[in-house]
Order: C-alpha cells, then structure tokens, then sequence
C-alpha cells in the first residue's frame, strides 16, 4: 500500500512540474500573435513618418521571439513599400537587419524582398542600411553559396554608387561575403564568381578616403577568412603608405604587413636602383618608417607590427637601433657607444669635461642619407615617441623581436635600461617587464647595471617589484656587478622596509645565479678577519639575513665557500634554514651531518625517491578491502600522516601529497562514520552520537569542494572521483537523517533529491562510468530501478548497505598539481593602534596579499571582513587589483571598505581571503540543454566559499559621531 | 606671372634677429621681430628702412606674426611698432602674448638701467605694442583680411611656439619659427598635417647634426644631480628664467617624487615664479603627461621646488639650485658659483651654450684658476659639467617636417650659411624641391601657379555625368564642353545655351563646310551610295543615312556629292558640319580623303 501510495507522490510531484511548463510555453504562444498585429495596427495609425518612426523606435526596443520573426518581417517590409519618408525606411531596414540576427530564425526568406527593395530604392542613407541588412542576413547563412553569390552580385553593381556611404557597404559586403575561391571556370548559372580580390583592389584608389579604407579592410576581411592574397597587392597598398589620411594609412600598414606574413621570401626590387631584396626586409623597412608618421595612431599601428616580423633578416632589425649621429657634418658616436668604450677601457666616467663628446672624423657629406627608406632609427624614434601609447607599442615590439633574436637583444638592451627612466611609470614598468622576458638572452654590463639598480629608489612598489623580479633571472658579468647590485637592494631595503621579501627572494636567485662571483666577495661580505674575530652581527636585521641569503644560495653551488665562513655564520645558517627554509637551500657544511643528505640537486637520481615513496605509499592504500576495519583505519591514518610530512619537505610534492592526503582523509572519516556504533542500536537511543557521523559527512563536503576548486591541474578523472566521494558523503547525510529524524515525511525529499543527484551525476560522467567498476555508484545505479520505486526507509537501507560495501576508488594524480594558497602580507595584523574613524562613515584598508596557484583569480577571489558580532560582509576586488608578476602567481593590492555603527572601544576584525567557486560551471554545458528541467542557473552566480589564507585581524574603532 | 617673395631682414644665414618679408598674392606678411643678441649698436635691430623709407610702416605691411616669445624673435617688436611705426595687427599665441612682455621688459631693464642705453624703447612702449596684438589658438584659421588667412600649428622648442600658415587663396607658405621634434619633459614635438605649402620656410639651427637620444642625457644629468646630492655635496644649475629652466624642473621634481628624495631644491625668484605661473596656465600647450596628470596635480605646481633666499647658500647640507643667468657671468649664479667653487663635493651643471669671455666658459674649457675682480683669483675645485638641452630640430628633424608638410620648396633661415648648404643639398636631392637660403636682404622670388577655382553649374555637372558615367578614378583630368563666363572677379562654367540666356545673346550657328575631290567617273547618285555604304561599314556605332535627295548624312552632318564643273571623272563631296560636330566632322573629312574603298562592280 505504502509503495503504491509514494509512486503516486511521485506521480503527482512530477506532472505539477509538467503543467507549469505547459502553462509557460502557453503564455508564449498567445503573446506572438498580439506582438506583430500591434506594430501593425501601430504603423496604420501613423499619421506622420515621425509617428511612425516612434513607434519603430518602440518596438525595437524589445525583443522578439524567433517564431514570431517571420510575421513581424512581412508587416515590416508591408510598411516599408508604402512608405515615402526615407528615415522610416532607414529605420526599416536597420530594423529588418537586427531581425535577421534572430538566434533560431533562417532569414534566406527575407533575402528576394530584401534584394528587390534595394533596386528600387533611392536613397542613399536606407541603400547603405539595406546593404548592411544584407550584411547580416549574409553572415547569418554562411554555407548558402547561391545567396553568398547572389549578394555579391548585388554589391558589385552597387560599387559605382555616387554615395561613399553605399560603397563602403558594398566594400563591407565583399569582403565579408566575397567567395574565396578564384573562379575556375565560368559557373553555370551565370552568376560567375567574381574575382573579388581584384574588384577589392581596384577600390584602393577611390576618392574618398573612407572608401579607401573600408576597400583595405574588406581585404583584410578577405585575409581572415582565408583568401590567400596575390602580391601585386603590395605595391599597390605601399603606395597608400602615403595617403593623406590617417585612416587609410593605418589599414595600409595592416595590410602590408598581411602580404608580407604571406611572402615573406619573394624578392623585391629597390626603386632607383638595380638591386633587389626580399619582401620582408622591404616591407619591414616601410613600416619603420611609418613609425615617424604624422599621426599618433599610424604609429602606433606600426610599432605594434613591426614586433611580430620575425622572419626579417638581422641585417635591417639592427638598423632599427642604429641612428647615425653627427655634429657639424663629423660623425658622433653615441652616449651608447661613448658608455660601452669606457666600460671596456677601464675607466669609469663619462662627460666630465665639456666637449668629452665632440665629434671625432669628418662625415662624407654625400654619404649622409637623411631620410633613409630603411629601417634607420625605427625605435630610436619610437622610443623618443611624444605619446607614450606609441612608446609602450614599441617597447612590446622589441620585447618581441629580442625573444627571436639574441643578439639583437643584446643591442637593444641600452635603449631599454633608458626606457627605465621613462616620465610615465606604465612605460617604465612595461620595459622592466620587457627586460625580464629576454634576460636570458643578454649579461648586463656594470654601467647597465648600474642604471637599472638606480631605479630600486622608485618609490612605486610595482616598478620596485618588478625590478627585483628582473634581478631574479639576470646575467651579471663581474663581481663588482653583484657588489653593486647588493648594496643597492641593501639600500632599498632601508628606504622601504616593506619591500624585504621581495629583495630576499631576490637575493636567493642572485646568488644561486652567480655563485662563482659571490666567492670572492664573501670575506667582505661578512665582514671576517684572517685574525681577529668581528662582533657577531644581529640575527634579526634584514640586511644582514638579505647578505646571508645571497651568501648561502651561492655556497650550495659552490663547496669551497663553507670555509670561509666563521662560527657564527653556521649557527646563523642552522637558525634561518630553519625558520626561511623557502630561501635558504640545504647546504652540505663540512664536519655537520647534513639535515637530508639526499637532496643535493646534483645528484638527485632520475627516479625521484620521494617520488617513489608517494607511489608506493597511496598503492598500499589501495589495496585496502583485503584489511580489517581497524586495520584499514590504522594504515590510512599513516598514510596521510606520511603524506603530510612528505608535503612539508618537499615542496614540488606538495600539491600531489596534499591533495591524495585529502582524498584518504575523506575515505577516513567515512570508514570511521560507518563504523559508530549507532547503526547497530535502535535509532532513538542514538540521537546525541549522531553528531559524529554526521559532521564527519559535513566535513566530508567540504574537503571534496577544497579538492575541486582549491587545487590548479586537476583534471576531469579526478572531478569524477571527487564528485563520487561528495555523493558517498551526502548518502551518509541522508542516512544520518533518516536515522535520527522521526517520522517519514521530510524524508521524501531529501530521498527524491538524492536520486535526482544520483541521476545527474550519472548524466554528466556517463563516459567515466566504466572506470567506476564496483564503486558505490556503480552499485546504486544497479539499483536504481528498485530505489525509484521504494519508499525512503527501504532506500536508506540500500543506501547503508551499498556504502558499506563500496571500495576505495584509486585516485588517478595528475601531472602537476598544486594547491592554491595566498597570504596577506599586509594589513600585517600586528598594529596596536586601532584604525580610528566616524561610524557611520567608511575608512579605507589596504589590503596586499600574494596568491599562488589561483586560476582566474579576478572572478574567484574575494576579501571576507568579519566583524566582532559575526557580520560578514564580502567584497569583489576589482579586475584591475589583480597583477600577475610571474606565471601562477597573482598579486592581490586592493582597497577594503570598513564601516560600523560607533562601537564604545577598539576591537579586531577578521579579515582573509576566500576562493569562491560554482561547482555547476565545471559540468560541461551541453548536459544542461539536454536536462531542460533542472533550472540553468547563472554560470557566474556562487555557490560557496572555501578560506584559503590565514585570518588577520585588524584593530578598528569607529567612534561615534560628533553632533 | 603670380609670385612670392621672400626678404630676410634678419636670421639669413645668421641665428639672431629672425625678420623674414614675405609678399604673397599681394599680401605682405612680417614673419617674427627678432633683435641680435651679438650686436649693441643699430644692427641689433632689422633695418626697417628696407620695407619704406618713410612713412608709417602700416601701409606697406598686411600683418606681423611673432612664433615664440625669444628675444631673438619677438626682441624689436616695441621699437618697431611703437619707435619706427606699425598700427596694424600683431599675431601670437595666447601664451607668447603673455610671456613676451616681460621678457621685453627684463630686456629694456638691462639695456637701459643696467648699460646705461640712451634712445631705448620703454616701459610704456611695450605696454602700447602689446594692445597691438591679436592672440590666436592652435589651429585657428584667422582671417587677417578678406584674403589673406593665418594658422598656427604646435612647435614644441618653447611654451606657446608656434609655426604659422599664411594663405592667401591657393598659395600658402609655412613659416616655422624654431620648433623641436623630439619632445621633452614639458613639451610635446611639433607637428603639422599635410598642407603642402608653396613654400615652407624653416628654422635650421641644427642643419648638420643628428642627435643622440634625449634620454641619455636626462639619465646622465639626473645621475650627477642624484650622486653629488647623495654625497652630501652641492649643485648649482644656472639658467635661463624661461624655457629650459622650467624643463630641468619639470625633469628634477618626477625624479624626486619617484625616488621619494627629501634633499630641498631651490629657485632663485624675481622672473621665474611670474613665468611658472604661466606654465600653470597653459597647461594645453604642454605635453601628453602633463596634459593628462594635470586633474590631478598642475606639474608645475612645484612640491619640491622652493624659492630661493640667499641665505639659504650658506646652510650646510646637500642641495640643488637653479640660479640665473644662464653663463654665470653676473647675478645670482655668479654668486653662488663664489661661495661653493672651493668645495670639491659640489657641482655645477651648465645646461647650455656658454658665450666666450663669460665665467661659464671659462670653467667649460677647463680653467680651473679664475681672476675674479679686484685681484682674487678663485680655485675652482667642484666638478664643473656640461650638459646640452637644446631645443630645436635636428636635421633628421628637419627633414621630417619637411616630409609632413610637403612643401613645392624650401627656405632656409636661423642657422649658419655653411651647415644650411649641407641641408639644403639633402633636401634638393631628397624631396626633389628647390631649397635656397638668402642672406639678409637678398629677395628670393618664387614663381608660383596658383589654381583658379572656377563654379560649375549642377546642370552641366548632371549632364555630363549621365554621358560617361562615374568611374573610380573621378581624379583623372576629364574634357567638358562648356562656356567659360567672368563675371565680377569670379569664374563660371554653365553649359553654353545657359551662357547665351544669362547673356542676351543669340545663338549662332556656325558651320563648317569641305570640299573633297573624289576621283569617280560613276554618277552622283552611285557616288552617294559608295559613300553610304563605305561609311556604314566604317562607323558602326552612328547613324549613317541615305536620304531620298541623294544626301548622305552621319548624324548630323551632311555629305552630298556633285560633279566636277570641269572634270567630270571627278566628284566633290561637300561635308557640311556644326561647330559641335566639329570632332566627328573633321574625323569624316580625312577619312574621306583618303578615297572610297575600290568597289567591287
């Protein structure tokens, strides 16, 4: 009886939804009618066009189903034959183009209309609109060839229009629409396929320079979408070069550079001249020179370009660099130059003496070419740009072409180190950012060096950031290089104690970079005597821990550096080994017994033995069913705890070891949760130690949700794991429930939504089913038939048993994984004075916090503030807060809002970072078009919350406000 | 033959004194008013005799336009205007009105106070001269008569320079004033748009030299300032009140702000704080950064720049200070030099060019004893450095300008004879242009084709448009039947029929008649159709008719055939056409001539 009566729950829960969809899809229907005829019975009763255009105006602004398109065009087009006032054709046919945009609606049977509306039109401004109608209603039916022809042909007799307007639609059209295969024979119905490419071009030579442009990009429209372009195109867009409108020359410059991707090889000739080149290199050089155009935006254009021409021969990149200097008709060698000479003869100063540069042997007056066609000074002068738009393009541009070229690198480092003292900081951090990217190329020589350390004094954090980040990979040549580079951090490091990570993590690389030049400097350093012993410096000075980082990194390469150490230095070494492990290596010290003899790079074997170690522990897990419960219980509990440690002492395992340890702890509680004794007593008696079980299956949750959303790399095998253990844990729940709650009716629901559960996740891992052998999902969908039918206590008695008897699904790990961290380095939470404001009103915190591992931080991120009565409030960091100093890193530098009603004295709030994550955005799309029943929720929207930094607390006193 | 003349009165060949005359259509234009920096006497100022003898100059001069508030430019204006004679207008950019005058001022004040000048223009003088002038914005067209029109474009080099447009109909010439390409730390690069002038004249200071990056040079002289400060040691830059000064500040107060120094900078009063008032104010004129940041903070709102007290030389500890005049040879500078020349911790920084005899020079070419007056001779121990700010156009510069503007030819002016042959060899060979570089008082003469607009009527436009079409290439030169009608000074173009209703005149019918001799023996009417049929066959796309007479007629023209009085073997075609017709006429009668195909009877 009981069975029968819950299927008709069943019965009838699932035909309530049925009929509220029905009702919907109704209402649906009985608008669309209503929508055309009132637009119209709307354009009958127009009196006026300007009436008519209103209502036009109306109507557009909502939008219209797909079903009803068709309708609404027909009284559209109605209108529009009757209609003489050109603005509500205008309108009209703009319209007719938005419709024809419709998801869901062909509009091939607009097409005949459209095209016949257009012959007879007259109009200019409604021609250009209907061109573009046509536009849309082309792109909409991109495999219709008849129609793609048939527009062509239309836009072809149009080009002659005396309308510019008209012509760039047409341009627009052909080059949107315009077939890509050259005719090969006539076609058979008459309508041959034009050559496109060729009425294109002929455009390029319009009167108006609108036209000219649109002909450009209606070429470039052609590149895109695959049309190989001939070559005779280039002499024709090189004479654009010189148009007289800066437009035109923009699309030029686009266009050349196009041709010249395409035929980078064929040869050229030079005009005037007998001799030829090759294409690249000719147009390379005409895009220099467009770096000194008229017009900012054509610079730019060009600056931009020229860094994505890689094939160009070394010979013409170099002279981008090179600016003959001259002074009174003698050659003048260039600061660059004048600095590189001194370097190399030993001296070390520069322009003392007026005159220092005068010009040295005369110049051959009919050498001297003032204007070079080449590429001449390209950056020289786009450096120098006035804009600084300009400026940044071509610091990119050289970014570029350094990372193909090495040893143009090595010559555009000058120009660089110049850009570092550019008057707009964006530029300057950009050149910094620039430098890092191509250190690997280039050694910096002292004089460099010495003005790139200049800029540590900057006092923008992010430019100071940046710099050390460069310092991290750079290549220093001398010893004193290093000297100097140290004494400048040092000093850095007093004017802005806070930057004292950073110049840490700095130091490390400096010295691990650079070992054999630290060597020499390290009695110096330390300040040691061959006889006396020197006072032992403070432990806690971050200038003397910054000169020990450097030292120690640089010793692990080196074996003879311990020597010189003195006592002290040892026990500085034990101590900050300890407590800076991150940068301070494990170091083999003569007469100590190393902390892990092991991890010595060098000879670290190929199979990693930690590796090894991992591996061998989680198989041993594994193979868990063959143990006792207890046995069980006691091996996983080693596990992770061997894990745990594993974790902790080697940081490239990390992640790995964190991630299955989490995994095993899951399966812990769960074997420890089915163990209680609760299941074996009547469920009344049981109630208080409940608890247990069901707090393990919170807990449970919640390390499922942590292994999905807080770990970069994991890959669909394990979500499929990690879901299937959430829903082992949400069983539990249910059965937890069950037993402890009286009486059957909530019951019911959470059954139904387990099942529903069950079903989805069925749907969405339906190709990661048959790995699932003999797991508890497996079973459950055996038995899915006998769960739908059965009443909730039956299903809860499945449900214990098939859990029990469920198995420990292997984990497959990823390749690299790593677990998402971030900590707040400031507000630091150490402050004793309370940050004072009105209540009422809002104070501003400052809030820097480095995450590590986030992916797509902008839109996960956020700052949770907790207050002394435990109202939260959470904040959305701008986009723009985040910066990204270094691949899987972030940086969070963002303002946070605090505000109370007046509180009688000084009290901390919490505030941390959490990672927010919607475990419905994961699921691949297509499963919730299929299951139209379960609501599709805003992708965006968040479903929870994970912490993931340690909370600060920060001293706050609103005070009450004056009156 | 229209024409423009150029006349330097001053700066051909020469820098200083920059006087340029310039006819155009009729129209006389003086271009800047410069005085001579290295003269005293009479040659100081431009001969303004050249222009009349006597009279006021205001008949003979349309307008006078000062480019930048320089003395060298802008240094003769009130003895010009107010000692010599000149009421018409004056043009200047907004902020050159506003410096000039009190750079004439600080001018007169040393001429007269200070040397004692007799016969010097005053204060007052300068006040009259200003109401003269009409201050104009960039890009403004200003129309200085019905004809003649003016335009000023950005030229860097200073605050408010300018180079002008100056247009009288079709024919135009830009005068450039000094400018600079490269943009600095105050000032954005000159520029100009494509208006292809028929004669660009330009400054060419640095015709010979192409300079090093300005970079370099801010990071050397930034350097010095930073590593003598931070020793602890002493830095005086002597300069110039205006121009360069307020750059150096610009350029000393970001890199104090950015590196967060507290070391004080000071700036010798009196001239400057007026100037950097107007800095303040003209805040469009100034470059991009500026521009931009100026919501936020007026960059010349200085936070680390302080007047400066004499006093304060004497305070112990490191600072920087800018002290006028430029070359130490009296003044401030000259004091302070005094006090901290024995210091070798300290520093002085020459910015610019140094005049012979001054002490500036002196410590430039390494003179480390000096005789000061009175017997004292000054051990100079502080580092003495050199560095070059200048702020005009190299010839890479130059030849950029010249390449935006292109100009039909160029003139030379504002430099040295022997380095503007050099450019002006570069230009000719370059561009393909004349270029000459008169001396003062040498008149170039410029032949020049003006264009003439001339009104065409829609009528004829339409109807020749409905004949041939509209083709791509609607630039190429067409041929147009139309009648040419001068009316009041201005030109029409209407169809012929409108000519003769508009006129009152009667139309005439003018008609062209030929005689061709054919050799035929056969009848006049066999004649007329060998003739048909021969020109059918021939002019496929006319219309070829045999009329019932025994005429012949291609569209309009008509052919009949007659014997010969005397020969009868010999048959005269006479062609008959209108003037119109008068292509297709004389096509037919060659064709004619050249006989009738043998037929094939």
């Amino acid at each position: 009886m009981a069975a029968h009566l819950k299927k008709r729950v069943y019965e009838e829960f699932t035909k309530v939804v049925q009929q509220q969809e029905e009702i919907a899809t109704k209402k649906l229907r009985l608008t669309k009618p209503s929508k055309s005829a009132a637009l119209h019975i709307d354009l009958c009763k127009a009196t006026s066009p300007a009436d008519a255009l209103q209502y036009l105006l109306q109507f557009a602004r909502k939008p219209v189903e797909a079903e009803s398109v068709e309708g609404v065009v027909r009284i559209l087009l109605e209108h529009y034959y009757k209609e003489n006032d050109p603005s509500v054709r205008l309108k009209i046919a703009s319209l007719l183009g938005l419709l024809s945009k419709t998801e869901g609606f062909s509009p091939d049977c607009i097409m005949d209309d459209a095209v016949n509306i257009l012959q007879n039109e007259k109009s200019h401004q409604v021609l250009a609109q209907l061109l573009d109608t046509l536009l849309a209603i082309g792109t909409k039916l991109p495999e219709n060839q008849a129609i793609q022809m048939r527009l062509v042909d239309v836009a072809c007799k149009h080009l002659t229009d005396t309308s510019h307007g008209v012509r760039n639609k047409c341009l627009q059209l052909l080059g949107n629409l315009g077939s890509l295969e050259k005719s090969v024979t006539k076609d058979t119905e008459g309508l041959a396929a034009r050559d496109v490419q060729k009425i294109v071009g002929d455009y390029f030579s319009d009167q108006d320079p609108r036209v000219r442009t649109a002909a450009i990009k209606a070429m470039l429209q052609l590149h895109e979408r695959g049309l190989k372009l001939h070559q005779t195109i280039y002499n024709q867009a090189c004479k654009l070069l010189s148009d007289d409108y800066e437009q035109v020359r923009s699309a030029a410059v686009q266009l050349i550079w196009v041709v010249s991707q395409l035929y980078p090889e064929s040869i050229v000739p030079i005009p005037s001249s007998n001799e030829e080149i090759r294409l690249i290199d000719d147009a390379f050089g005409k895009i220099c020179h467009m770096v000194s155009d008229g017009s900012w935006v054509v610079r730019v254009q060009a600056a931009k370009l020229l860094g994505s021409m890689e094939q160009v021969s070394s010979h013409f990149l170099e002279q981008t660099l090179d600016k003959k200097l001259m002074s009174d008709l003698r050659r003048k060698r260039t600061a660059h130059e004048r600095a590189k000479e001194l370097y190399s003869s030993g001296e070390f100063s520069s322009g003392r003496k007026w005159g220092d540069d005068a010009p040295k042997e005369e110049v051959d007056t009919g050498a001297v070419n003032l204007i070079e066609s080449g590429a001449c000074g390209a950056f020289v002068h786009g450096l120098e740009d006035e804009m600084y738009e300009v400026r940044i393009a071509a610091v990119e541009a050289l970014c570029m072409l350094a990372q193909s070229s090495p040893s143009f690198a090595e010559k555009c480092l000058d120009f660089l180190v110049d850009m570092f003292n550019d008057e707009i900081e964006e530029v300057r951090l950009q050149s910094i950012h620039t430098m890092r990217k191509i250190s690997n190329n280039i050694t910096l020589r002292e004089d460099q060096l010495d003005t790139v350390l200049a800029v540590l004094e900057d006092s923008s954090r992010d430019i100071r950031e940046a710099l050390h980040e460069l310092l991290c990979c750079t290549n220093v040549s001398t010893k004193e290089g290093i000297h100097l580079a140290l004494v400048e951090l040092l000093k850095n490091l007093t004017k802005y104690p806070t930057d004292r990570d950073s110049i840490w993590k700095c130091l490390k690389f400096l010295g691990s970079r650079h070992p054999t030049l630290v060597l020499p400097l390290v009695p110096e350093l330390l300040s040691t005597h061959p006889f006396f012993d020197t006072a032992e410096p403070d432990m806690d000075d971050p200038a003397y821990i910054a000169v020990l980082v450097l030292i120690f990194n640089a010793a692990k390469m080196c074996p003879t550096m311990p020597a010189l150490f003195s006592d002290h230095t040892f026990r500085h070494y034990a101590y900050l080994r300890d407590s800076l492990s991150h940068l301070v290596p494990a170091l083999r010290l003569p007469g100590r017994k190393l902390v892990s003899s092991t991890v010595y790079p060098n000879i670290v074997p190929h199979e990693d033995p930690s590796q090894q170690f991992l591996q061998q522990s989680l198989e041993r897990v594994y193979s868990l069913q063959h143990l006792d419960p207890q046995g069980a219980q006691e091996l996983l509990e080693l596990t992770i705890r061997d894990l745990q440690r594993l974790g902790e002492l080697q940081s490239e395992l990390a992640g790995v070891a964190d991630f299955s340890a989490a995994y095993l702890r899951c399966q812990l509680l769960l074997i420890k949760a089915l163990q209680e004794k609760l299941w074996n007593v009547a469920a009344p008696l049981y109630l208080k130690q409940s608890d247990l079980a069901s707090a393990a299956a919170k807990q449970i949750m919640e390390e499922t949700y942590k292994m999905e959303f807080m770990y970069s790399g994991v890959e669909n095998k394990q979500v499929v794991i990690i879901h299937h253990m959430r829903l082992q844990a949400k069983a539990l729940q249910l059965i937890v429930t069950a037993r402890t709650t009286r009486g059957v009716d909530p019951l019911f629901g959470m059954c139904e939504k387990f099942l529903q559960e069950v079903d989805f996740f069925q749907r969405c891992f339906i190709a990661d089913l048959p790995h699932l052998q003999d797991s508890f999902v497996d079973k459950l969908l055996d038995l899915m038939p006998r769960l739908m039918t059965s009443k909730p206590a039956e299903v809860v008695k499945i449900l214990q048993t098939t859990l029990r008897q469920s198995t420990l699904l292997h984990l497959p790990l990823p390749e690299q994984i790593d677990k998402a961290s971030a900590t707040i380095i400031e507000p630091a939470g150490e402050s004793d004075n309370p940050l004072r404001f009105t209540s009422g009103l809002v104070v501003a915190l400052d809030v820097d916090a480095t995450l590590e591992h986030v992916q797509d931080p902008q839109s996960t991120v956020k700052v949770q503030v907790l207050y002394p009565d435990g109202q939260a409030q959470m904040i959305h960091p701008k986009p723009a807060d985040f910066r990204n100093p270094g691949p899987g890193r972030h940086r969070l530098i963002t303002q946070v809002y605090l505000s109370h009603t007046a509180w009688t004295e000084p009290c901390q709030v919490e505030v941390r970072l959490l990672l927010a994550y919607n475990s419905n955005a994961r699921i691949p799309k297509s499963s919730w078009i299929e299951g139209g029943e379960v609501s599709p929720q805003v992708e965006t929207s968040i479903e929870g919350t994970i912490p993931f930094s340690k909370p600060v607390k920060v001293y706050i006193m609103p005070k009450p406000a004056r009156r | 033959m229209p024409e423009i003349r150029v006349t330097p009165l001053g700066a051909g060949q020469d820098v200083g004194r920059s006087c340029i005359l310039v006819s155009i259509a009729g129209k006389n234009v003086m271009l800047d008013c410069g005085m001579h920096m290295g003269f005293n006497d009479d040659r100081r100022f431009p001969d303004f005799s050249y222009i009349t003898q006597n009279g006021r100059l205001t008949d003979f001069l349309d307008c006078v336009i000062i480019s930048h508030f320089h003395l060298d430019h802008c240094g003769a204006l009130p003895y010009f205007s107010e000692m010599v004679g000149y009421d018409g207008p004056i043009y200047m950019t907004h902020p050159t009105q506003a410096i000039c005058p009190i750079l004439l001022e600080d001018y007169r004040k040393i001429a007269v106070d200070k040397k004692g000048e007799a016969n010097f223009f005053t204060s007052q003088m300068i006040k009259d001269c200003m109401k003269k002038v009409v201050a104009v914005h960039l890009h403004q067209t200003v129309q200085v008569d019905d004809e003649l029109e003016i335009k000023a474009y950005y030229a860097g080099h200073v605050l408010g320079a300018a180079m002008f447009q100056i247009k009288v109909g079709s024919e135009s010439v830009v005068y450039t004033g000094d400018y600079n390409m490269t943009p600095d730390r105050h000032l954005g690069a000159a520029w100009i748009d494509k208006c292809r002038p028929n004669l660009l004249i330009t400054e060419s200071t640095y015709a010979t030299t192409i300079r090093d990056s300005k970079r370099c040079r801010e990071r050397d002289f930034l350097k010095k300032v930073h590593e003598t400060v931070e020793r602890g040691g002493k830095v005086l830059i002597p300069v110039f009140a205006l121009g360069r000064a307020q750059e150096l500040c610009i350029l000393l107060e970001t890199f104090w702000e950015r590196m967060n120094l507290k070391v004080p900078i000071y700036f010798s009063t009196g001239l400057t704080e007026k100037a950097n008032h107007y800095y303040k104010l003209f805040i469009t004129w100034t470059n991009q950064k500026i521009r931009k940041t100026f919501v936020q903070r007026n960059m010349f709102e200085f936070k680390h720049i302080k007047a400066f007290d004499r006093a304060f030389a004497d305070n112990p500890g490191p600072m920087v200070v800018f002290a006028t005049p430029g070359m130490l040879h009296a003044g401030q500078s000259l004091q302070i030099f005094r006090k901290w020349a024995g210091n070798e911790k300290n520093m002085v920084i020459m910015p610019g060019y140094c005049v012979q005899g001054t002490v500036g020079h002196k410590i430039l070419s390494g003179q480390r004893k000096l005789e000061m007056e009175g017997r004292q001779v000054l051990e100079v121990k502080m580092q003495v450095e050199y560095m070059s700010f200048s702020a005009h156009a190299d010839a890479k510069g130059i030849m950029q300008l010249v390449g935006q503007a292109e100009p039909e030819s160029v003139l030379l002016v504002h430099g040295e004879a022997k380095k503007m042959e050099f450019l002006k060899q570069k230009i000719e060979q370059e561009f393909r242009v004349n270029c000459y570089m008169p001396a003062n008082g040498e008149t170039v003469t410029l032949p020049t084709s003006p264009s003439i607009p001339v009104g065409i009527s829609l009528g004829l436009l339409k109807q020749e448009m409905a004949q041939a079409g509209l083709l791509p290439e609607a630039k190429k030169p067409r041929l147009l039947h139309g009648t040419l009608i001068m009316k009041d000074s201005n030109l029409r173009l209407v169809s012929s029929e409108q000519a003769l209703k508009e006129l009152g005149l009667a139309e005439h019918q003018l008609r062209f008649t030929c005689r061709v001799h054919l050799h035929d023996t056969r009848k006049e009417q066999e004649t007329a159709m060998r003739v048909h049929s021969h020109l059918k066959s021939i002019l496929k796309d006319h219309c070829v008719q045999h009329l019932p007479d025994g005429s012949v007629t291609v569209e309009s023209i008509l052919i009949q055939a007659a014997a010969h009085s005397e020969d009868p073997g010999t048959k005269v075609l006479l062609v008959s056409w209108t003037y119109q017709d008068e292509e297709l006429g004389s096509y037919l009668t060659s064709l004619l001539k050249k006989g009738l195909p043998q037929a094939p009877s």
